[in-house]
């Protein structure tokens, strides 16, 4: 089914908009995760689509068609929420039994359905239990067997992993990407996990404060990030953020110049800039065109390699070292990276310079990453 | 020993005066109501045990059989409304009305009689019904050009029931809304998101989750109206000819009219078996339930 979402605005204490101006397109069967920080707004979106909140503004449509004033039992949803709200008094096959039962399936086929569902999120041994006798991700399995049993048209959960360790995260994570396949599901994922949603997700849409700040494929986001706040959010560790100024053509940092390529990025002689370098880019030594010399604050060793934390002109920037990478700390270091790996951002605007990007509507991130 | 004694040393210091008090104005009315019962005590405060006299007398009362017949039907239909109403309101303030501040004035008018001395509420009900024709109800009749009715005379079982289900209703519905309001509001959305219409989300959701405070209301009330009787002595003191009589009302008729305190304790005695045994009774109900499914929110 397809979603499409158009200038929602939402507000709860009619002076702050929680959800801004949102406008989200989502397209039959596709696999989409909302990914913000706490409180962004992505569970207020969520029940929006699902019909429980009204819009203040805006319209939703379902396959084209309006669906603002459509009860959320004739949405042809299912959900998981948050707190998997299972029915605590009703065993496992009951809970998930239960939209069945709404939708007057007779018994026995309403059963064998259930079963099925708890069957196909490996639940079959555990139907007659209650919810309180179950761990956190089995509640999770039953609350996503019981969103999946009345075959809805669009899945929506709200991050149905957040409770899980992280051997089991992984195996849910599995276990999801299966069925929506399996299943053709049009799906909605919320996560504040960047790596989740990185890796199920067909595209992310990125939110901050309410609005929409980047939709676009996961390799989008990681290589083309729109502005310095998704540059910032994606990837681990983050891009390298550092200020500077455009002087003809070159980027000036701290009397430094460096080189920068006029067909990739709009460069305005005077323009304050940020230029983002991610850690995985930079390569010890001079051995790209654009280089810099740093004193090591830290290192940091993650197993298979190690992690630098260089002082280069008063910041700090992380870059990765192989395994067996020895120094001092306080010693020199010499790093570069290719120019075609380097991001341009408007300090002012928070928009990227890259000239494919999407230009010229006023962008409200700012300097929001350089704190 | 030592250690022992050291242990319980504390506990009984701050227990000890609480426990004298338990047992003088608990234990003590229980014991005094056993032994008066097997007296003659009168007006003169002389008595002598006269064994099983005040019972054999008790049930050979012409007039018990109407008496008990009218405590069942009081109870159990007060208890009806008392603990219904009160869900019925609670759903209304907490389930049908999302406002805080409609439900919370709404829940305060239901207060209010609760607020409002026994005798006031009392004297509401008398005037409203009064058989006069400058009662209330009798004024609004003759408006249309009705006769004056004096439903006090003629049914007044039903009004002391209503009395005291109207008024009783708002110990269940306070004890219900606070229930049904720390149910998550997650459960609601994913029954609605489920398709599940209002009776089963009350059916499926909210009774399951208040059956604890359901059973707690209907034990406190089903005792407090075996034992009380201040609104049926205000209303229609037992009358007309003893057709609203109850137990309770019988027990202080006798025992601070007729100044038979013997034969009041006997029926307060009687009293006291009957709550015990429907105690017994609601308790085995409870456990039975319990069995079979505990309910939990978590
Ligand atoms: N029912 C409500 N009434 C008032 N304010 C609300 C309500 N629901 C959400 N909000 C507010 O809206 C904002 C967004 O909430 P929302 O639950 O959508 O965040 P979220 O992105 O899902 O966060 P999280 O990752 O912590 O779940 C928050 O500031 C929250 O306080
Ligand atoms: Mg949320």
């Amino acid at each position: 089914m397809k979603v499409e979402l158009q200038n929602i605005t939402k507000s709860f204490d009619k002076k702050t908009n929680t959800i801004d101006n949102m406008n989200l397109t989502i397209e039959d069967g596709e696999f989409v995760a909302l990914l913000g920080p706490s409180g962004c707004g992505k569970t207020t979106t969520m029940l929006m689509i699902a019909g429980i909140y009204k819009p203040n503004e805006g319209a939703i449509y379902f396959d084209g068609e309006k669906v603002n004033d459509l009860e959320p039992k004739d949405r042809e949803i299912g959900m998981v929420f948050q707190s998997y709200a299972l029915y605590p008094h009703m065993t496992v096959l009951n809970n998930i039994a239960f939209p069945l039962k709404q939708q007057k399936v007779p018994k026995k086929e309403r059963l064998e359905r259930a079963k099925e569902a708890a069957e196909m999120v490996q639940l079959g041994h555990l139907l007659n239990r209650k919810p309180s006798e179950l761990s956190g991700g089995q509640q999770q399995r039953v609350a996503l067997a019981r969103a999946i049993v009345k075959r809805p048209k669009l899945l929506l959960l709200d991050e149905p992993m957040s409770n899980l360790d992280a051997s089991l995260r992984i195996e849910m994570r599995a276990e999801i990407s299966r069925l929506q396949k399996k299943l053709g599901i049009t799906t909605i994922l919320i996560t504040h996990d960047q790596e989740e949603a990185m890796t199920l997700a067909d595209r992310i849409a990125l939110m901050k404060d309410g609005r929409i700040v980047q939709f676009d494929t996961p390799m989008n986001l990681y290589n083309e990030p729109d502005n310095v706040y998704v540059a910032k959010f994606i990837g681990t560790p983050p891009m390298n953020l550092v200020e500077g100024k455009i002087m003809y053509n070159k980027l000036q940092i701290d009397k430094q110049t460096y080189p920068m390529d006029k067909s990739r990025f709009h460069l305005e002689h005077g323009k304050e800039v940020i230029l983002g370098m991610r850690p995985y880019d930079i390569q010890l030594g001079w051995t790209e065109e654009i280089r810099f010399l740093g004193k090591i604050e830290l290192l940091e060793s993650i197993g298979h390699s190690k992690i630098i934390h260089a002082n280069v002109f008063g910041k700090r920037l992380q870059l990765f070292a192989k395994q067996d990478f020895q120094a001092e700390i306080g010693a020199e270091v010499r790093f570069s990276v290719q120019p075609a790996a380097i991001h341009l951002f408007d300090k002012k605007t928070g928009k990227s310079l890259r000239k494919a990007a999407p230009y010229g509507d006023e962008m409200f991130v700012k300097d929001a990453a350089l704190q | 020993m030592k250690t022992v004694i050291n242990k319980w040393k504390l506990p009984a210091v701050m227990l000890g005066p609480f426990l004298i008090l338990i047992f003088l104005f608990f234990f003590v009315p229980v014991i005094l109501t056993g032994i008066l019962a097997f007296t003659n005590m009168d007006s003169a405060m002389n008595w002598e045990f006269n064994r099983l006299l005040n019972f054999e007398k008790l049930f050979s009362d012409p007039d018990i059989s109407l008496i008990l017949r009218n405590t069942l039907l009081y109870v159990l239909f007060t208890l009806c409304i008392n603990v219904f109403f009160g869900l019925t309101l609670a759903l209304l303030t907490t389930y049908f009305m999302k406002k805080e501040q409609f439900s919370l004035l709404f829940r305060t008018i239901w207060m209010l009689p609760r607020m409002t001395p026994p005798v006031i509420y009392a004297l509401l009900w008398i005037w409203f019904f009064d058989p006069s024709e400058y009662g209330l109800l009798n004024g609004i009749r003759s408006l249309f050009g009705l006769p004056p009715v004096n439903i006090i005379g003629t049914e007044p079982m039903l009004i002391i029931i209503l009395a005291n289900g109207v008024i009783g209703a708002s110990f269940g519905m306070i004890i219900f809304s606070s229930a049904i309001k720390s149910i998550p509001e997650d459960l609601f959305y994913a029954a609605n998101i489920d398709g599940a219409p209002h009776w089963s989300i009350i059916k499926d959701i909210i009774m399951p989750a208040i059956r604890w405070p359901f059973m707690f209301v209907t034990l406190w009330q089903l005792l407090s109206l075996l034992t009380s009787y201040e609104y049926i002595l205000l209303i229609t003191n037992g009358g007309p000819l003893n057709e609203s009589e109850v137990l309770a009302l019988y027990s202080y008729h006798k025992a601070f009219q007729s100044f038979e305190f013997g034969y009041g304790a006997a029926i307060s005695l009687v009293l006291v078996v009957i709550a015990l045994v429907c105690t017994l009774i609601l308790w085995k109900l409870f456990k039975v339930k319990d069995m079979i499914g505990p309910s939990r929110i978590d």
